[in-house]
């Protein structure tokens, strides 16, 4: 027990409440002051943003709505490598993958692509981990916070919607391609002996 | 002998308060909204018609035509009479209450008064508003909840409580107009800004503001229908129309309590400058009723902005404040003002003798905390330590 107190001694230190003075305790001039206070506050700067006339700045590193990039020849620049739709936590991603036409010259570098590329925007929780796990950067999350719809169904982007949604945002400038542009990532280069990326970083939308 | 000369102005001054107060409620919770929402640094209801007036019709349109829920579990008849009792008592107390400039003793023609020249003005409002509580308990009661009942209780308690100090406040004024008649009152006080009660009777006036207040159920007095503690208090199980019933009934009060506090201290429409008789020109028949609407507006301004700036009362310190604070305050008021009056003194000494009280009461109260702090304020934080040597103690 002595021993508790004179580690209280050491450890404690009391906090009084101060002291009331005597125009407190008359309460009146308390509240008249609280009055004061709220009628100063009342004639001052308004903290609200007037959503849908103002807009708020988005940071550029915001997530909203995904899409597919495109690449310099305008085709979806997706390899339909699953690691998206596997490392996705909410399982909202999918893909189905079809081989390229090997005959035909526009697809002669890659091995296969996407035939369909679905994502629930819905389940989505918008964690930006597709993007970060994407090898050739063709899934990025855009900075539309305002995405509505009238059912489930509409809700589930389909691969043209996400090229869609890529060419709505390049165009209006809001989303510029923010990671490697025009061609495909070190991932597919590595199959595809391209030039070096200062050469190819244009992209024909910038 | 009743006569169409006598009752033209009756119905006249009814139809005037049955079409203005509902409105005036309604635009009531507009103007709260809006004071509430620029006292929080936001901007409040702006979206429907221009700068959000009409908000308080579409809140109208919107809560008559929501779906009538009735629970299982209600005792239906009480359950439907509630809300019509409450509006009926709120209502009824502004019989005597005269919402324009009235001449004493006028009798015929048209009165901004309902009741003009009732002899018992002030007795029946302070009856009547006492009934207003049957309102509440009975909602309260019917709900067939245990929070519905925990309000309606309190809400029993409260009024009983501010009843009196409601009442001990309203005794100076009576006692020094020499009549219950609320006209009579407020020609007492006379044209100049020095002749309004308030000034001599500064402490019944704070008295009868702060009873009047928790009469009204309003913050900080709101302990009926905290949502806190008691989900929605008396009217949980209430919605639609029935709950805007309620909601009528609580705003009617603070018209009443507003008028009151204007005319019974404030010099009702009287203003200085106004110095000829009540009709003598229609212009000045204007004027003061526009001075007596804006002190109630002002006076209603104060309360919603009350609302915005004093925490609420827990439920013992809102009794220890009737109890405790205003009847001993009222009693002490009461013989001043029979000292005041039996000796035929300036009724100035009254002024002083509320400001000495209000000193006094201060003073009080800093011996009392000063007490306490150096004896147990420790008491009730650790047992164990508190019989142990420390630094920093007082």
């Amino acid at each position: 027990m002595s021993e508790e107190n004179s580690k209280a001694k050491k450890h404690v230190t009391w906090a009084e409440p101060p002291q009331m003075t005597l125009m407190e305790t008359l309460y009146i001039p308390a509240i008249a002051a609280g009055i004061g206070t709220t009628v100063k506050r009342m004639f001052g700067k308004n903290e609200t943003r007037q959503y849908p006339e103002v807009e708020p700045e988005i940071p550029p590193n915001y997530r909203g709505v995904h899409r597919l990039n495109r690449d310099d020849q305008g085709r979806v620049k997706c390899v339909a490598c699953f690691l998206c739709q596997t490392v996705c936590p909410a399982k909202c991603i999918t893909i189905e993958a079809t081989a390229t036409d090997k005959t035909d010259p526009n697809w002669a570098d890659r091995d296969k692509y996407p035939a369909t590329f679905e994502i629930d925007e819905l389940r989505c929780i918008y964690c930006g981990m597709c993007e970060q796990a994407c090898p050739v950067d063709a899934i990025e999350l855009t900075s539309i916070y305002d995405l509505t719809g009238l059912s489930r169904e509409e809700m589930i982007f389909d691969k043209e919607k996400l090229l869609e949604v890529f060419d709505e945002t390049t165009q209006s400038g809001k989303d510029p391609v923010r990671t490697k542009r025009g061609t495909l990532g070190p991932a597919s280069e590595i199959l595809v002996d391209l030039p070096d990326e200062s050469s190819s970083s244009d992209h024909p939308s910038s | 002998m009743i006569s169409w000369d006598y009752l033209w102005p009756l119905f006249v001054a009814m139809g005037i308060v049955l079409a203005v107060v509902p409105i005036a409620g309604l635009y009531m919770t507009f103007v709260e909204r809006k004071l509430a929402a620029l006292i929080q640094n936001r901007v409040g209801p702006n979206r429907v018609g221009p700068a959000g007036l009409l908000q308080a019709v579409a809140d109208g349109i919107k809560i008559f035509l929501k779906e009538q829920v009735v629970p299982n579990h209600v005792f239906k008849s009480i359950y439907f009479l509630a809300p019509t009792i409450g509006l009926i008592c709120a209502m009824l107390s502004i019989a005597v209450v005269p919402f324009g400039p009235t001449e004493v003793g006028e009798k015929e023609g048209f009165r901004a008064i309902i009741a003009p020249g009732i002899d018992i003005g002030l007795l029946y409002l302070l009856a009547v508003s006492g009934l207003s509580a049957y309102g509440i308990i009975l909602g309260g009661w019917a709900s067939n909840n245990k929070y519905s009942l925990y309000g309606a209780i309190r809400s029993c308690a409260q009024f009983i409580s501010y009843e009196i100090p409601l009442g001990l406040s309203l005794l100076g004024v009576i006692a020094a107009a020499g009549t219950l008649n609320i006209e009579s009152i407020v020609a007492s006080q006379g044209p100049g800004l020095m002749h309004w009660n308030v000034w001599w009777q500064p402490l019944a006036a704070l008295m009868f503001f702060t009873a009047a207040l928790a009469e009204t159920n309003r913050l900080p007095f709101d302990l009926p229908e905290c949502e806190q503690e008691l989900v929605g208090g008396f009217h949980t199980e209430y919605s639609g129309i029935k709950f805007v019933l309620f909601f009528l009934a609580e705003y009617t009060h603070v018209v009443t309590v507003s008028f009151l506090t204007v005319l019974l201290f404030f010099g009702g429409w009287h203003f200085p400058g106004l110095t000829d008789s009540v009709d003598s020109t229609w212009g000045g028949y204007a004027v003061r009723w526009c001075v007596l609407l804006a002190k109630v507006a002002l006076v209603i301004g104060l309360i919603i902005q009350l609302r915005w700036t004093l925490p609420r009362f827990r439920f013992d310190q809102l009794m220890g404040v009737a109890w405790k604070g205003l009847i001993p305050l009222g009693m002490l008021n009461l013989v001043g003002l029979a000292v005041v009056l039996t000796l035929d003194l300036s009724k100035w000494w009254l002024a002083v003798y509320s400001l000495i009280i209000v000193l006094l009461v201060g003073i009080a109260n800093v011996a009392s905390t000063r007490r306490t702090s150096t004896s147990n304020s420790r008491s009730n934080i650790a047992t164990d330590l508190r019989s142990a040597p420390y630094e920093g103690a007082s």
